[in-house]
């Protein structure tokens, strides 16, 4: 028999999610479009935290939120990809190690 | 929800600057297929921003006084809002003015006025904002269009570099904003900052503090303070010089007007808890944007450092979580705005044999060749390195004042020692432009719009001190509904 699914465990599984995301960003030096799905984790992770603190409390905001969040995130990815483009047109590559022509 | 006589005339600024985005984007549009080159349609949609700017910050003075809540709470105006609104459109008139049709560097299409008249919207719509979705929505409104803005210059590798890192950081930074911000919704019930102000009477929980925090760090991103400052140095070296001007003027403002409607109203009730949080991020960025300056040989590059150093400051008196030290955040931000702009109003004068150019080196000689330019730059550097009795000293003056006051010794004291390892690299480019002689002078004639920016901004910054006592009155009363 499984235990009831409490607002904890979404927490967690947000929380997981999240370090996923940010370890994603900076652990990550491979390429450019790795950076973006983990931009993208992220903003997951805080709609499961968001949705969830909805349910549990009965306050719709929460999910309100989530719905903004979504609509940003595709505007975020659109703008993302088409300054990725614009960057590779000029570097002829994604890597993040090769996003290095200013420094200091 | 009904639009009421009220919640117009608070909005009006915002409904004209939206209706000249709607009608701009057909212009940018139907230009492009109409004109070869597009030169015509700038123009238009460049004195279009202008007016438009100019309009919004005349309704601003139609808004009704006092506090006045819109829009179902999701936005809230009193009198520092409108202060700041005016100030963010002061800056952005200037950073638009600046940029001539023929300045090139990508910059010199319509879209580039309607994206940072979009950029501008959002500014406006952030400093008001009352609720975790409005902030988080104005946020995206303003940090989107600024990215686009930084890559704007698509044939070159350092633009579309700095556009690239703008938003891989910018977008990291929104995520950590908004996991805080779900984390204070769970925690307090609502998303609306009154009401989190209520549910944090009795205290906070751990989980609301973890929260805070990350809210915090979002917001510290978008201000560049230390340790979430790497985005800066890159960014106003790569971007095109309008681009940086912009940047350097007019989101810093948004950003920490935002950053102390939240700790002063949404978190008011824990003024413990986030002061450590603000006095850290203030040391760090004092710090870090006094020595990293030091060996930059690129000024837009080491005014990005200063900029960095700047907000430490203000955060310093932000930090004291006093009347007091809101209104040095006021005057403070007030005086930046106006030495920003004097700062690149010089800054994209130099140019030689026609090409812009950005070494600190190229200023050598200026006092010889450009003797008016010279002492305008000069005037900027005292007043950044805090010499009085210019612009610049005042504002650290009250934030170091309100500090003490407020018990923060240490921090005045870092305060005071990094502005004085500061004024190192700005008295650095005045012994350049003095002492030194270059064997090729920068060429002459800097436009008409440059030259009507440095009178009044540098103008500003001598004459400070005759306005001060009237300012820090007006900040005092301005910064009163949050005490």
């Amino acid at each position: 028999m499984l235990a009831d699914i409490t607002l904890a465990h979404y927490l967690t599984v947000a929380a997981i999610l999240f370090v996923f995301g940010v370890f994603g960003i900076f652990i990550n030096r491979k390429n450019v479009i790795t950076i973006l799905m983990s931009i993208e984790l992220i903003l997951l992770s805080v709609s499961i935290n968001l949705v969830a603190f909805s349910a549990y409390s009965g306050d719709l905001s929460g999910q309100i939120f989530s719905l903004f969040i979504l609509t940003v995130a595709a505007a975020e990815a659109a703008i993302g990809l088409a300054i990725l483009v614009v960057y590779f047109r000029n570097r002829g590559s994604i890597s993040v190690d090769d996003i290095n022509v200013m420094k200091g | 929800m009904e639009f009421s006589q009220i919640t117009i005339s608070a909005a009006l600024p915002e409904f004209i600057l939206i209706s000249l985005a709607l009608v701009m984007v057909l212009i940018a549009a139907f230009a492009k297929q109409t004109e070869t080159d597009g030169e015509g349609s700038i123009k238009l949609v460049r004195t279009l921003s202008l007016l438009g700017y100019f309009a919004a910050f005349l309704a601003l003075f139609s808004v009704p006084d006092g506090r006045i809540v819109l829009f179902n709470e999701l936005f809230a105006v009193n009198d520092l809002v409108i202060y700041m609104k005016g100030l963010i459109l002061v800056g952005a008139f200037f950073a638009s003015w600046l940029v001539s049709e023929q300045w090139g560097e990508g910059v010199d299409r319509p879209e580039f006025h309607l994206l940072v008249l979009m950029a501008v919207i959002g500014m406006l719509l952030m400093v008001s904002a009352n609720n975790l979705i409005s902030l988080y929505m104005a946020l995206e409104l303003q940090s989107l269009p600024l990215y686009v803005v930084a890559a704007m210059r698509t044939s070159s590798l350092k633009s579309s570099e700095a556009g690239l890192k703008y938003f891989l950081l910018g977008a990291l930074s929104s995520g950590l904003l908004l996991y805080g911000a779900s984390l204070v919704y769970g925690f307090s019930g609502s998303t609306n900052f009154e009401a989190i102000a209520s549910s944090l009477s009795g205290g906070a929980s751990v989980g609301m503090i973890v929260g805070m925090v990350f809210l915090l760090s979002g917001l510290a991103f978008k201000i560049s303070a230390a340790p979430f400052h790497m985005w800066t140095p890159d960014v106003y070296e790569g971007a095109p010089t309008p681009v940086t001007a912009l940047f350097a003027i007019v989101p810093k403002v948004a950003g920490m007007t935002l950053l102390m409607n939240v700790t002063y109203s949404a978190f008011g009730n824990i003024t413990d808890q986030w002061m450590q949080i603000l006095i850290a991020l203030s040391v760090a960025s004092m710090i870090v944007g006094a020595t990293g300056a030091i060996m930059q040989q690129n000024i837009k590059r080491m005014l990005a450092y200063s900029s960095i150093a700047h907000m430490g400051y203000a955060l310093a008196g932000l930090a004291a979580g006093t009347s007091e030290g809101a209104s040095a955040v006021v005057i403070y931000m007030t005086t930046y705005v106006f030495m920003g702009a004097a700062a690149f109003g010089v800054i994209m004068t130099m140019r030689r044999e026609g090409t812009p150019v950005e070494k600190i080196s190229d200023l050598a000689g200026l006092s010889a060749s450009h003797p008016l330019l010279a002492a305008a730059m000069m005037v900027v550097m005292f007043s950044m390195a805090g010499i009085p009795p210019l612009a610049g000293f005042f504002g650290k003056w009250y934030v170091f004042l309100a500090a003490v006051n407020a018990g923060l010794i240490p921090l005045a004291v870092i305060g005071v020692l990094t502005s004085v390892i500061g004024a190192f690299y700005y008295l650095r480019i005045i012994r350049l432009m003095y002492f030194e002689d270059s064997d090729a002078p920068l060429d002459d004639g800097a436009s008409h719009q440059n030259r009507m920016i440095l009178i009044i901004s540098v103008g500003f910054i001598l004459l400070f001190f005759f306005g001060i006592g009237t300012l820090s009155q007006e900040a005092v009363s301005i910064v009163s509904v949050y005490f």
